[in-house]
């Protein structure tokens, strides 16, 4: 093998590692906030550059300070890897003071980073990742989860398929916490409704062609077959099906975690009928196509549930530091367990001593290209799901922290 | 597993495995001649998706004639040609500054090219990707092939790339042309006295190199949705096929990238987990017992 090559291996090595954003400097007297999110990779459309305008948006809304102190934000890329993104939390609490952290898409982000800031007394919103465990065994007392969860998610649109005659089901899963933690949760409200699992197959995270596993799906004669992944994962997979004609011939797609920026990415065309559940649509209440056109006037773009959850869990912890009258983070936490959160994302919402917020959710269809009336108008609601019925009862919870 | 299933599964690896043949040959001629890592391959791969995108779908709206689309057909011959030259101009004005330094420089620069290609297409387009909607109509649909459903689509994009691909070969190693490029590399003083501007061949190739890339990424459009990192994504394996087949090996480029990309369709669906692995886990193997590649010759 020729030097140059090894040279550029060790190289590329050595950029692809090094390329983390840096911070602001160090800040006293403010309370700051940091969006630790991915701003250029495969969960970018779900909550990269859109989740900071989202949490400026929520600060400037606020009134730019709290307690007579200025509110700062500072972003960072977290890479999707769990290494990165826990030595840039642990830059910004030690060094950089700051106070909340919002974002943290992907489950393996999420969960190391809320493990690394309670242990430091800081509060985390988790508004990307969608792990079950963030508040079960792995639940911490500055941890909260604010937009979906493992659990929620398949409670909608697994029963509405099975209820439909969807009764043998096959995974398509991503192959990390996320992935595992949803097809497990899916399973369950698939068999406690009498149907079946009689297959799955476990695809690396970001792949580029799902038609090798999506063939076996397809021969697995299963009546439908269930996308336990996310972002650009769910866009190929959807439109490979529906390119390999499985659709068609009678198999019923179940996306499990689809956000508006995936039926954007894949239109209506290939995306008509596609059933499934999000914790918010811009087009469902006057107060939500308020903001959502904000946010479309800043951004080009319509929200995604999780850029909505950033701007209501930053304004919800803005709201209790006030309250307590300190950021310290054990008074604000405990102000957020105390108060109702009301705002265009949810109503009555209160955070649980395992970190949950419940909220209702929403079983959504993907309109027909004939029933679109602008390039935005992509969903229809077809039913919410009360909070109590879409997530895991407190008393439920296998949260350590319950039992104290 | 049946036969139909190991059919099908050939089928779909080959289908991968076509992507990495022309993305590993248009790699193994640049590397061959100007001896460049080109990292902004990938970058000019998603470039030439994006030229036949915005022709179908931003171009008339700009102009002032929204019913206007720059058919696939056209995108065929004109992103690489576009794509292309902007591949000349990186070689005329960028590259051939840092012929006389270490071959580091010139990968710094093509990382970093395709750092502000990919920086500048995120910054515009939808980061999950946007669905390319010019598919022929006479390529849409399913054929039956026995043993699968497979797209027309995909069979005409195989087809396409052999064609390419062993046209290219048959050039470089069987034709006076071909003859005066291997030359040019093995002596570029003595080919310039005979009257030959080596220079310019070199641009040219660079050229053909990056075109080959852009043809790629308009056969790729209507598969995967177009997106900025779509090349990002591929070009550390196509580097992998590049280093098993052996660098600057023509014929050990396609037959490797066609080789490997059946073997990753059968890992998925033999042992899935691997599916992304395997093809680094046969760099390795193959730089231990053969350090040259497959193809290579031991210098």
């Amino acid at each position: 093998m020729n030097k140059p090559f090894l040279t550029a291996v060790c190289t590329t090595g050595a950029l692809m590692f090094g390329a983390a954003q840096a911070a602001d400097g160090p800040s006293d007297g403010s309370v700051k906030i940091g969006v630790l999110t991915d701003m250029s990779g495969v969960y970018a459309a779900i909550e990269g550059p859109g989740s900071v305008i989202a949490a400026e948006m929520a600060i400037e809304d606020f009134g730019g300070e709290v307690l007579g102190k200025p509110i700062e934000l500072t972003s960072a890329d977290h890479q999707e890897k769990a290494d990165v993104a826990s030595s840039i939390a642990r830059r910004w609490i030690d060094r950089d003071n700051v106070d909340m952290i919002v974002g943290m898409v992907n489950s393996a982000v999420g969960l190391a980073v809320q493990g690394l800031a309670s242990d430091k007394k800081t509060i985390t919103m988790n508004t990307g990742a969608g792990s079950q465990e963030l508040t079960e065994s792995q639940c911490s007392k500055y941890g909260i989860h604010y937009v979906y969860d493992t659990y929620a998610l398949p409670v909608g649109t697994a029963t509405a398929m099975v209820e439909n005659g969807g009764k043998k089901w096959f995974f398509i899963t991503a192959d990390y916490t996320f992935g595992h933690s949803l097809q497990k949760s899916t399973a369950r409200v698939v068999e406690n409704l009498g149907g079946e699992v009689v297959g799955e197959v476990n695809a690396p995270l970001a792949t580029s062609d799902f038609s090798s596993y999506l063939l076996q799906a397809s021969s697995s004669g299963a009546d439908v077959i269930a996308l336990a992944n996310a972002g650009n994962d769910t866009v190929n997979s959807i439109k490979q099906a529906h390119e390999f004609g499985i659709v068609d011939r009678g198999q019923k797609l179940a996306g499990m975690l689809v956000f508006l920026s995936d039926v954007k990415a894949l239109g209506l065309e290939t995306a008509q009928g596609l059933q499934f559940t999000t914790a918010f649509y811009w087009d469902r209440t006057e107060e939500s196509r308020e903001w959502s056109q904000r946010f479309l006037e800043k951004h080009d773009e319509m929200p995604t549930m999780v850029d909505a959850g950033v701007y209501s869990s930053t304004l919800a912890y803005l709201k209790a530091v006030e309250a307590a009258g300190t950021d310290e983070a054990d008074a604000v936490r405990a102000e957020l367990g105390d108060m109702k959160i009301n705002d265009f994302f949810v109503k009555d919402g209160s955070i649980e001593p395992n970190g949950l917020m419940p909220h209702d959710m929403y079983l959504v269809r993907v309109k027909q290209p004939s029933e679109s009336e602008g390039p935005w108008d992509l969903l229809e609601v077809v039913s919410t799901i009360p909070a109590d019925q879409a997530y895991i009862a407190t008393e439920d919870s296998a949260c350590p922290l319950l039992d104290e | 597993m049946s036969l139909n299933a190991i059919l099908a599964q050939t089928m779909l690896g080959l289908s991968q495995g076509v992507f990495y043949a022309m993305l590993s040959l248009g790699l193994a001629i640049i590397f061959g001649l100007l001896n460049v890592i080109n990292f902004a391959h990938g970058a000019l791969y998603m470039l030439g998706a994006f030229v036949a995108l915005i022709g179908y779908s931003y171009l008339g709206p700009w102009l002032g004639q929204p019913d206007w689309h720059m058919g696939f057909w056209t995108a065929l011959v004109v992103a690489p040609l576009l794509v292309g030259g902007l591949g000349m101009l990186i070689e005329r004005f960028l590259l051939r500054r840092l012929y006389d330094f270490d071959h580091i420089y010139g990968l710094l620069l093509t990382f970093g090219i395709a750092l502000i290609l990919q920086g500048l297409f995120a910054n515009y387009f939808n980061i999950s990707g946007t669905p390319y909607p010019g598919q022929p109509e006479s390529l849409s649909g399913i054929v039956n092939l026995g043993f699968m459903y497979f797209p027309k689509y995909r069979l005409f994009a195989i087809l396409l790339s052999i064609v390419v691909c062993f046209a290219t070969w048959f050039v470089i190693e069987r034709t006076s042309l071909g003859a005066v490029l291997r030359a040019g590399v093995e002596n570029p003083k003595l080919v310039e006295a005979f009257g030959i501007n080596v220079p310019r061949m070199v641009t040219l190739t660079f050229g053909f190199g990056v075109a080959l890339a852009a043809l790629a990424g308009v056969l790729a459009a209507p598969i995967y949705s177009v997106s900025p990192l779509m090349g990002a994504d591929l070009i550390i394996t196509v580097f992998a096929v590049v280093v098993i087949g052996g660098m600057g090996s023509i014929l050990g480029a396609i037959v490797t990238g066609l080789m490997l990309g059946l073997v990753q369709g059968l890992t998925q669906a033999l042992y899935p987990p691997a599916a992304n692995t395997v093809i680094f886990f046969i760099m390795v193997v193959v730089l231990l017992i053969r350090p040259a590649g497959l193809f290579g010759k031991v210098v």
